[in-house]
């Protein structure tokens, strides 16, 4: 068995075998009963206020869960936050506009806002065209809803998803239209874009963790708990190594060069 | 049962493909052992069985489309003209490609050939909308920056300052304005500004964000290989 896994890879599996306990670690806590403080996040916190407002308004919340297709670990994350947008719209009594560009994030799309209005009591309210497919066209895509936005003039847009360069003319669009807008995305290069444009936005790991957050389960906010243990770990090493490696040149330490050699070989992919 | 079944697969392939892309990748001979053969079949196949999964779903997307924009122009709702260039568009495309009209004979016959009436459409058609939407940018990012650059809070100053003096820097104005600075104040010169501004603080802060990147996809991951993702079904 020796010979059936690639030896020169285990940095990978160690730091991902160290990753999972710190995730298992911190769920483990909370179904011991403990509750981590969890801080607040602005974006996550507005989503609640946007549907109420949109419920006040009498006008749709629209939800845009990327361009990407459900092989995307971002989409993926997008539908855990459809499902709690979906019940916050099934408890305001709000009209839910989804478009998509793939036609398999529509049928999960579809199924999580079914559990999300059973979930709620309110499964009658459910309708399958609240999610509707557009074009696997990006720009097509984005054409046909800017023009969703500029006619039906949303209260509130989600953005939440992978976005490339349709991510302004979205952005910008809702914004025109007056929504209240809250973006979340892990596509790094368009951040900026949904900075500038939107009202919130969920930058990288809070996007992943906002699921967690909005679920209030505590296991997955547990799972919060670990996930601030490994970046912990990781600002002490960005900061530590540097600082003991030049200490190390001052004082002659041989051993601060192994460990920069360890550290390195460990993130080495 | 019925949320069982999928929380199952979903761990199951998803610590198959974990586990695959530690296990060797054996040379040309292919001499390996058939668990190792097993994961890399897996790995190697299991984007390609996505693809057939999503060509399937595509009839899922058209109908949806479809049914959308019929009910829409039959009920005459609002703006249902638009749903009438949908429907013809969609139509037609659909009947000049699956025909492959206008170019070489048979389904032989590539639809890029020259003549072909589905190349007509992308180049004279699709190509120029898509080409004009995107040079829609250049004004929305104008809008957007002027709110975002606007004087409303410390952050948003230092915003300001930072992409005034990052476009300066980028400008033969801004080598010219600073020109006059000696060499021993150069690290003040707005181009160089500019430079330290993208490549210390900027690439700093990217950095951040992919950590935290990395470190909440594997807890995503994990959360949804133990069935706790809301994603998959998994919500209790």
């Amino acid at each position: 068995m020796s010979n059936w896994f690639d030896l020169s890879t285990w940095n990978l599996a160690l730091v991902l075998a160290a990753m999972g306990a710190a995730v298992w670690w911190g769920v483990r806590g909370a179904r011991g009963g403990f509750r981590p403080a969890i801080r607040r996040i602005a974006g996550v916190e507005a989503m609640e206020e946007a549907v109420g407002r949109a419920t006040e308004l009498g006008r749709p919340v629209f939800y845009v869960a990327g361009t990407q297709d459900l092989d995307d670990v971002q989409t993926v994350a997008s539908m855990g936050i459809l499902g709690a947008v979906g019940r916050m719209t099934a408890r305001h009594g709000c009209n839910l506009v989804m478009p998509t560009d793939r036609s398999l994030v529509l049928a999960a799309a579809r199924e999580v806002l079914r559990e999300s209005y059973t979930a709620v009591g309110r499964p009658d309210s459910y309708a399958p065209d609240m999610v509707s497919y557009i074009s696997d066209d990006q720009f097509g895509f984005a054409a046909r809803v800017d023009g969703m936005i500029a006619r039906e003039k949303p209260a509130a847009c989600f953005l939440q998803g992978a976005f490339f360069a349709e991510s302004l003319l979205l952005a910008e669009a809702g914004a025109h239209a007056g929504a209240l807008q809250v973006a979340g995305t892990a596509t790094n290069h368009q951040l900026p874009f949904l900075v500038a444009a939107c009202d919130h936005v969920l930058i990288g790991e809070e996007f992943f963790a906002a699921e967690a957050y909005l679920s209030g389960d505590p296991e997955k906010l547990g799972s919060l708990r670990g996930q601030d243990v490994v970046k912990n770990v990781a600002v002490l090493l960005l900061l530590g190594v540097p600082l003991v490696v030049t200490l190390a040149g001052v004082a002659g330490w041989t051993w601060a060069g192994n460990l920069r050699d360890f550290v390195l070989r460990l993130l080495q992919t | 049962m019925k949320r069982l079944i999928p929380r199952v697969i979903t761990s199951v392939v998803g610590i198959v493909l974990i586990v695959s892309a530690f296990v060797v990748r054996p040379g040309d001979d292919g001499g390996a052992a058939w668990p190792v053969q097993a994961f890399l079949y897996v790995d190697r196949n299991f984007s390609v069985w996505f693809g057939i999964l999503a060509v399937f779903a595509f009839i899922l997307g058209g109908a949806s489309l479809l049914k959308n924009h019929v009910s829409k122009v039959l009920h005459r709702r609002r703006d249902w003209p638009y749903s009438v260039v949908t429907l013809v568009s969609f139509v037609g495309v659909l009947v000049i490609g699956l025909f492959k009209l206008g170019g070489p004979p048979g389904l032989q016959g590539e639809v890029t050939d020259p003549g072909a009436w589905l190349l007509v459409v992308f180049d004279g058609l699709y190509d120029p909308l898509g080409s004009a939407l995107y040079a829609l940018l250049a004004f929305f990012v104008a809008s957007a920056a002027y709110r975002a650059f606007r004087l409303r809070s410390l952050e948003s100053s230092i915003l300001l300052v930072s992409a005034f003096v990052v476009l300066l820097g980028r400008t033969p104005l801004g080598t010219w304005l600073s020109d006059f600075l000696p060499r021993s104040l150069g690290f003040l010169r707005i181009d160089t500004f500019s430079v330290w501004i993208m490549s210390v603080p900027n690439v700093a802060g990217q950095r951040a964000i992919l950590i935290g990147i990395a470190v909440g996809v594997v807890a995503l991951t994990l959360r949804i290989l133990a069935g706790r993702g809301d994603a998959e079904g998994g919500r209790s």
